[in-house]
């Protein structure tokens, strides 16, 4: 095991080394340093108070949702080395699944819009989660004999199936037993209504109205619902380290590292791997309903597979097998890749004054080759959502070859409860020492 | 079935309509096959990226083919980005199988040549200093590979749909309930197919580098160990692999007469599916899945909406990997 290395604990002198030991510091400093760019980039930008709010909301918004995808991938890959590239799939389940339960039954409905079972939202909710569990059941317990490469081309295999399921006009509408529900297909299908958005509206409304005077009203409970998510986190996150602490846990990262040797202790391995499997499923299914659900309306263009690689670089940049990494890895693919090169086009345009119009590359090119840099500048800057994705492309080959453990290091816990690698470590160096003798 | 047949719901046309469009599509994802088999088995990781190799090419080879075909009437800078921004149509190009055979054929050489550079570019630039480095770390170099590739694209071409040919000759021929239209297009791509199905035949039976190729598929230390050079075999499979990639990105861009960014990575799980199911390594094996999951695909038109074509494929390949995971032929056949 080669020694951990952390380019930041390695810059920074002794005695503030010591505070950047702990998790709460190094996600509390990576999450300040973010949000001081954001606020400098709005400073620059000329936002006011509410702009400025905004801007960072939206941040921590996504930070927070991936932080959760990202701590579930760690669950399955980092603990218990599933290598589960289906992620959206499991969240489209939970959020379909709820939309469909809470949509009002047959003849309630404004017109044009779908029906479905009319059940409360709580109950909506429990149920959504279940579906994705359960799928996650189906997906897991025949293909965990595969071999991990395949396991990985079965779960984006289901995860494209599910998508194409909620695209077919044929389950656009259907009714079965005299019950019409649907899944909208390509037109997708307006959710529930957000209970936090509808607390302002009603009983919540005087707090709205006494910032109304300073701030834009719509912060409050912009900014409400990531509390609420930010909770969510927590409790994930305290879920997650409760389990791999716990006689699950260990097992768990006993099959990562070998599983024939925890086979041997007497475990059932594969019935391990399911559960931990499901429980992950159940909370990417939570993760679908809080994120797009919240959003108001979802379609299948929502769940394409280059999201799941989102929320894997996120987990690859903080080192896979730590939940602290995965979450300063959201924080920071959020606020670098996801974000950033909005904000830089904005402060560009900002800027620069660029006069001219390239619609596509080759007028672009055209602009280039009679002398004008602006033409392919524009350019450059309408397809900044094209280069993110360059972008994310780039880093995570860079990682790989360079930084294969995440920025941090190696960051793996072990499966059993004191370090035996060291003991056998210190043993080793001390047979070398004293020349072997006997 | 047959009580569909019976009742003329279902007609010998249909089927047999079915079959044939099976048949092209197959053979598309049993070239484009060919590559990732081969690179599977010899550097042991799924190559995410393959599908990609396909879009690049399609799109560069579709560009030249415009080029050749509308040279002098409108300019070269349209033509070569497909019209994008709507500067240049089909219909004014006029490109076809049979009105500009020979735009066509240079368009898909330059397609063959541009996927075998870009698989070995990328091998030499991304992979080569990462063997050994275990399957899940490559392949997810491979997804990030896929993401700069696809996205290149669309930095280039937008995200639009291009329509790519105008409508050429084709031949019906008459069955009981109606006809079997067989395209120019599909009449192109079976000869294109089977020419290069019997160059890879040749390839590996009768000359060096195929030999040498079978040897590295079989076992990989004893080939070192005769002496067969790895890495320029290597790289040799991806020349190959590539340039098939190539051939079989323009060929079904001419076969939907559409090209759009995701046409690669649309293909690529299909292509999964035939290369397991063929087994991986096993070149005729890849070419016979990709044809099965091309036929199967089409058929199950009969009994499962249109919709849930490629979910079938996928399922079929859950349904493959599970029950038989070694390919439906037994594993490693060249």
């Amino acid at each position: 095991m080669s020694v951990p290395e952390d380019p930041v604990a390695d810059r920074l002198p002794d005695s503030l080394a010591v505070y950047w030991e702990s998790d709460v510091v190094k996600i509390g400093a990576t999450l300040a340093a973010v949000y001081l760019l954001y606020v400098v980039a709005g400073f620059l930008l000329g936002y006011g108070l509410s702009g400025q709010l905004n801007s960072l909301r939206r941040l921590t918004f996504l930070i927070v949702l991936y932080s959760i995808g990202a701590l579930v991938v760690n669950l399955h890959w980092g603990y218990s080395g599933l290598f589960n590239i289906g992620v959206v799939g499991f969240m489209a389940v939970g959020v379909y699944t709820t939309t469909i339960l809470t949509r009002p039954v047959a003849g309630q409905t404004p017109t044009g819009t779908l029906p479905g079972l009319g059940l409360p939202l709580p109950i909506a909710i429990v149920g959504g989660v279940l579906a994705a569990a359960l799928v996650g059941y189906v997906a897991a317990l025949p293909s965990l004999r595969l071999r991990d490469d395949y396991f990985a081309i079965v779960t984006l295999a289901f995860a494209e199936i599910i998508r194409i399921t909620a695209k077919a006009s044929e389950l656009q509408e259907f009714t079965v037993f005299g019950t019409t529900l649907g899944t909208g297909g390509g037109r997708g299908i307006r959710t529930f209504p957000n209970p936090v958005n509808q607390f302002f509206e009603g009983t919540g409304a005087p707090v709205v109205d006494a910032v109304s005077g300073t701030v834009d009203g719509s912060l409050v409970a912009g900014w409400a619902f990531v509390l609420v998510l930010t909770g969510v986190l927590v409790c994930v996150l305290w879920m997650i380290v409760r389990l791999a602490g716990s006689p699950f846990g260990r097992v768990l990262k006993g099959i990562r590292d070998d599983e024939e040797a925890t086979t041997a202790l007497a475990k059932d391995t594969n019935s391990f791997k399911i559960r931990a499997f499901i429980i992950g499923s159940g909370i990417l299914g939570f993760l679908g309903i809080i994120w797009q659900g919240s959003q108001g309306y979802i379609s299948p263009g929502l769940f394409v597979p280059q999201l799941t690689f989102f929320i894997w670089i996120a987990v690859i940049i903080g080192g896979a097998g730590s939940n602290t990494g995965s979450i300063i890895g959201s924080i920071l693919f959020v606020g670098t890749i996801y974000l950033g090169p909005g904000y830089v086009r904005r402060l560009i345009e900002e800027f620069v004054s660029l006069s001219g119009r390239a619609a596509t590359f080759p007028d672009a090119l055209a602009a280039l080759a009679g002398g004008d840099v602006s033409g392919i500048l524009l350019y450059t800057l309408d397809q900044t959502s094209a280069l993110r994705v360059v972008l994310t492309g780039v880093l995570l080959i860079w990682l790989l070859k360079r930084r294969p453990d995440g920025l941090f290091g190696n960051r793996r816990e072990m499966a059993s409860s004191i370090d035996v690698e060291s003991r056998v470590r210190d043993r080793q160096s001390s047979d070398a020492t004293t020349g072997g003798e006997e | 079935m047959i009580r569909q047949l019976t009742t003329g719901e279902l007609t010998v046309a249909l089927i047999a309509s079915y079959l044939w469009r099976g048949l092209a599509y197959g053979l598309v994802i049993g070239l484009a096959g060919v590559g990732l088999s081969l690179t599977y088995d010899l550097l042991d990781f799924a190559n995410f990226a393959h599908g990609d190799y396909i879009t690049i090419s399609a799109f560069v080879g579709w560009g030249v083919a415009y080029l050749v075909a509308g040279f002098g009437q409108f300019s070269p800078g349209s033509l070569l980005f497909l019209g994008v921004g709507g500067t240049v149509y089909p219909q004014d190009v006029g490109i076809s199988v049979t009105a500009a055979p020979v735009a066509i054929l240079v368009g898909l050489i330059i397609a063959a040549l541009v996927g075998a550079l870009l698989a070995v570019a990328l091998d030499s630039a991304v992979y080569k200093s990462m063997r050994g480095a275990g399957n899940i770390t490559l392949l997810i170099a491979s997804v990030g590979v896929a993401f700069v590739l696809r996205y290149a694209a669309v930095f280039l071409f937008t995200q639009q749909t291009f329509g790519l040919t105008a409508d050429s000759w084709s031949y019906e021929i008459g069955l009981p309930g109606g006809a079997v239209r067989i395209t120019s297009a599909s009449l192109l791509l079976i000869i294109v197919a089977l020419v290069m199905m019997i160059a890879i035949h040749l390839l590996l039976t009768r000359t060096k580098l195929g030999k040498a190729m079978r040897a590295m598929g079989a076992n990989q230390q004893l080939a070192r160990v005769t002496g067969i050079p790895s890495e320029k075999i290597v790289r040799r499979t991806w020349l190959i692999g590539g340039a098939l990639a190539g051939i079989a990105g323009f060929m079904i861009a001419l076969l939907q007469g559409t090209i759009n960014y995701q046409i690669g990575w649309t293909l690529l799980l299909l292509v999964f599916a035939g290369v397991i199911m063929g087994g991986i390594g096993s070149v005729y094996g890849a070419i016979v899945g990709g044809i099965l999951v091309g036929l199967i695909t089409r058929v199950s038109l009969i009994w499962i909406p249109a919709s849930f074509t490629e979910a079938t494929g996928f399922a079929v390949m859950i349904l493959i990997l599970l029950t038989r995971p070694a390919g439906i032929f037994g594993g490693d056949a060249t």
